[in-house]
């Protein structure tokens, strides 16, 4: 059957080819008037299928994006996001416009002359100049932003919790008591002690390690990452945040969470994505969704790297101090 | 030179040629060869994307022993993509793209017997020819080739026990590589000084056309940057090799403590991307030249804003070379070096704008002959516009930390370097193909590769950007163990669908090029009606380019459509033809343009 299919390919690329050289051996190779006020006209088409497209996709593609965040200070992420993004779709519409339409206008023939027209110093300065006004105004936006959620110096009371990433999975440790994180290093990993922590640092006995995350609403959380291997990326989408995990060095970023795992499920955008994904698992006889904050993996990291999730989960503070108070110290889970 | 000719036989008239009309075809040969292999490779990983769970024979029998039962393994795929990225900037869109055109067209636009050294460019082809092999080698090796991505970060691209790519396939890949910058500097060396040394008579600086001062930027940014890329393999190699710690530092993996400390995987992703970024301009940059040439012979009117068009050049050039950090913004790089990368990246926008607009002002009141070649400079404006834009959002460090490494980052360096690239590639050859084979390609295929292959580019590209927003990171086998991206898995199916049709579409740009080049029509000397020098030479080569006195320059490039009175747009034209070739005299009292 498969040999016959072969066949049948063959053949139909030999006929194809019989077909092409036919074909080019009646038609020209240069454009004349007929060809020019066809094509000219097919540029039209397809800026009407282009248009369509992304007119399409900016509707209908709402749905499966990423609900608004779920961290403070991410708001102004979505902001700046938004400003730029209806910035560049009014560009783009406009330039498409400006390429595909100037394409038909002024399709060639022989009776119009094209004019000659080599150089306009004022028509340069305008598009030299509007384009750096209106990237001066990002710039300032973006690096405000950008120090914003960077600047991690003197944070009041943060929760500080290790992000700890191997291939292919991640672990988590939490300061303890004295909101200090005993050192760590490759070359103390024994037995237990998978993370590697000095038990001789006196700010070690405290930390407590855990495998899924557990964040109060309304804390800033100061993340510190350690990868064992190879380089990972700690993404948490649904917080604006991301920071790459490198062996041999600490690397930080910090957010205050916004919404309880709960609230963002009751939010209308999760909602509706959830419904939109439930009709799909249904079908298939999956299990339905619900929705979880997750990190993932984001810096490719090796075979598995497809699937290196972590669970986050968001809740009031009172019950992250039940949670946290259950969790055993490093001092008691080693021995 | 020209005038004894030497005897040629097959082997010094095609395969060591020192001739550069022969050595930008057998460029364009290789660089077609090596993009196939890159187009099959990304057939196949989409299909993988689309239907994760389906068994297909086509990947049985492509990838052996990396899959099972006609489901590919997740470390091929990653293998795949890491090969596709390789094999398309480097060997198609860098040494395909310039190595084509900065052959043929840098001698032959400036007026020029041949290259300042035949010997090195022959060498430079050779080495590139020999990287091709070592390339295609490692995809044979036994635990498969490379797999940690197209910008092998180590540690994992240093340490076999991470991924099985990291051994031999990585060796290889990185032999390869080493050959690779060897020869695109001696190939740059060689432009730089043939620009320099070797224009003819009247032929200014500021008379060359466009696409020689691409050429001649895009040189030297490589040769400022490849160097860099050449030292971060030679570190790796010490490293993977010779027990050092440049990049590594305490690493656990299978069970025991590497010796590795003090080096930092955050060092080579600076030298990585001192390379990485200006690569993207290499890609890009002759890609422009190209346009510009065609746009403004085939809108027959002069390029709008040539002196501007230069200025961008050199602005991006100079920019292209301090803005390599926006790839890092969360490496863990010091958040202040990340705002300055921000100013800088975004700074870029500003000639990048210049050079669109000036496009635009082009196509204006012009009399566009819609050749293919014009078509696929259209085409390539447009997406070079939509990637552009989108690169507004990645540059700000405050947006990129969430969008980094998704598929809006596939998205945008497709649209803005890989499609751009592609199509001025493609321009360039049904522009120039009468130049290399004296016969003309068909415009009907021509049309037809074009139109699918723009709708298909789009369909593609522009969902995909959706699926970044959606937070779906890049370089994932499958997403099928994310409950929240199922929803992306009808997209997925689309973009394989039109990545297909795209991929078949370039069978008839194939067939088109293949039988052209024997059974095409027949060129005349000045097909497009253009005003370079490159069409004063006779149809059929010959050593030397041209058979007499090398001919003399007169005027700028552009001197399409020019009236007898500049101002007046109804006086007759000068000449009486709507191009005047740059050898063309000034006329007594005429202003230069």
């Amino acid at each position: 059957m498969l040999a016959l299919f072969y066949i049948f390919i063959g053949v139909a690329i030999g006929v194809s080819f019989w077909q092409i050289t036919r074909i080019m051996d009646f038609r020209g190779s240069i454009a004349n008037d007929k060809d020019n006020d066809a094509q000219g006209k097919y540029a039209i088409g397809f800026m009407a299928f282009l248009y369509a497209m992304m007119i399409y996709c900016l509707i209908f593609m709402n749905v499966i994006m990423l609900p608004e965040s779920a961290s403070i200070e991410g708001e102004h992420d979505d902001n700046l996001f938004n400003i730029t993004f209806w910035l560049i779709g009014i560009v783009q519409f406009g330039m498409q416009f400006l390429i595909f339409y100037f394409t038909f206008k002024y399709r060639g023939n022989k009776n119009n002359k094209a004019k000659f027209y080599a150089d306009s110093h004022k028509l340069e300065f305008i598009w030299t100049v509007t384009p750096s006004i209106v990237l001066v105004g990002l710039v300032s936006y973006g690096l405000w932003q950008w120090n914003n959620v960077m600047d991690l110096s003197d944070l009041e009371d943060p929760i500080v919790i290790e992000v700890y990433s191997q291939q292919f999975n991640w672990k988590a440790r939490y300061a303890g008591a004295d909101n200090t994180l005993g050192f760590g290093n490759v070359n103390f990993i024994k037995g237990k002690n998978t993370m590697g922590v000095d038990m001789s640092d006196v700010n070690a006995a405290d930390d407590k390690q855990v495998t899924e995350l557990y964040l109060p609403k309304g804390r800033k959380i100061h993340f510190k990452f350690r990868s064992q291997d190879v380089l990972h990326s700690a993404y948490m989408p649904h917080f604006r945040a991301q920071m790459n995990c490198v062996p041999g060095m600490v690397t930080q970023f910090g957010f205050t969470p916004k919404f309880t795992t709960n609230e963002m499920r009751n939010q209308s955008e999760v909602i509706e994505k959830s419904i939109g994904i439930n009709k799909i698992r249904r079908a298939k006889g999956e299990d339905p969704y619900i929705f979880n904050y997750l990190l993932l993996c984001n810096k490719i990291c090796g075979a598995s790297h497809y699937n290196m999730q972590f669970k986050i989960t968001v809740v009031e503070q009172d019950e992250y101090d039940e949670w946290i108070a259950e969790q055993p110290t490093l001092a008691e889970y080693i021995k | 030179m020209s005038e004894h000719h030497h005897k040629e036989t097959f082997v010094t008239k095609y395969l060591f040629s020192q001739d550069h009309k022969m050595i930008s075809k057998q460029f364009l040969i290789t660089g077609m060869f090596m993009g196939i292999i890159a187009v099959l490779m990304s057939m196949l990983f989409r299909l993988q994307l689309a239907w994760p769970e389906t068994s297909f024979s086509l990947v049985e029998a492509f990838l052996g022993s990396h899959q099972t039962d006609g489901i590919m393994d997740p470390d091929i795929y990653l293998a795949l993509v890491t090969i596709h990225g390789t094999i398309m900037i480097f060997f198609v869109l860098t040494a395909g793209l310039s190595g084509t055109f900065s052959n043929l067209l840098i001698p032959l636009q400036i007026g020029a017997r041949d290259m300042a050294s035949g010997f090195l460019n022959m060498i430079s082809y050779w080495l590139f020819f020999m990287s091709s092999v070592v390339m295609i080698i490692s995809l044979f090796v036994e635990a498969g080739p490379a797999a940690s991505g197209w910008t092998i970060y180590p540690p994992l691209s240093a340490l076999p026990q991470a991924i099985p790519g990291s051994g031999t396939g990585m060796t290889l890949w990185l032999v390869s590589m080493a050959i690779f910058v060897v020869s695109s500097l001696i190939g740059a060396l060689n432009y730089i000084v043939t620009v320099l040394n070797l224009r003819t008579k009247g032929m200014k600086m500021t008379r060359l056309p466009l696409t020689i001062w691409a050429f001649f930027v895009t040189a030297i940014i490589g040769v400022v940057s490849f160097p860099v890329l050449l030292s971060a393999a030679l570190l790796l190699i010490f490293d993977r090799s010779f027990g050092t710690s440049f990049y590594l530092s305490d690493i656990f993996i299978s069970g025991e403590v590497l010796h590795y400390q003090g080096g930092s995987p955050v060092l080579f992703e600076h030298l990585f991307w001192f390379l990485g970024h200006p690569e993207v301009y290499i890609v890009l940059l002759p890609a422009l030249g190209i346009t510009s040439e065609i746009i403004s012979t085939n809108a027959r009117k002069p390029i709008f804003g040539y002196r501007a068009m230069i200025g961008s050049i050199l602005a991006i050039a100079f920019l292209s070379t301090v803005v390599w950090g926006h790839h890092m913004f969360i490496t863990g790089m010091n958040p202040f070096l990340g705002s300055v990368f921000t100013f800088t990246t975004l700074l870029i926008a500003i000639p990048s704008a210049v050079k669109t607009f000036n496009y635009i002002t082009t196509l204006w009141k012009g009399n566009l002959q819609l050749n293919p070649a014009m078509l696929f400079s259209i085409g390539l404006v447009s997406t070079f516009v939509t990637g552009g834009l989108t690169g507004l959002v990645l540059g700000d460090s405050a947006l990129d930390i969430n969008i980094h490494d998704t598929y809006f980052v596939v998205a945008h360096f497709h649209l803005v370097m890989g499609v751009s690239a592609i199509f001025g590639m493609y321009a360039g050859i049904y522009h120039w193909f009468p130049k290399m084979y004296g016969r003309l390609m068909n415009k009907t295929l021509g049309y037809w590769h074009f139109w699918i292959t723009i709708i298909c580019a789009y369909g593609v590209f522009w969902p995909m950007h959706f699926i970044g927003l959606a937070g779906l990171p890049r370089r994932y086998y499958t997403n099928t163990n994310f409950p929240m991206f199922d929803d992306l898995a009808d997209i997925n199916v689309v973009i394989t669908i039109f990545a297909l049709v795209g991929g078949a579409a370039q069978l008839i740009f194939l067939a088109n090029f293949f039988i052209s080049m024997y059974r095409g029509e027949k060129a005349t000397q000045n097909p497009w009606r253009s005003n370079t020098l490159e069409w004063t030479t006779p149809v059929a080569h010959v050593h030397g380019n041209w058979p007499g006195r090398l001919p003399e320059v007169h005027r700028w490039a552009y001197d399409y459509s020019k009236r007898l009175d500049a101002n007046d747009d109804d006086s007759d034209f000068l000449h009486g033809e709507d191009f005047v070739l740059q050898t063309t005299p000034m006329l007594e009292g005429e202003i230069p343009s």
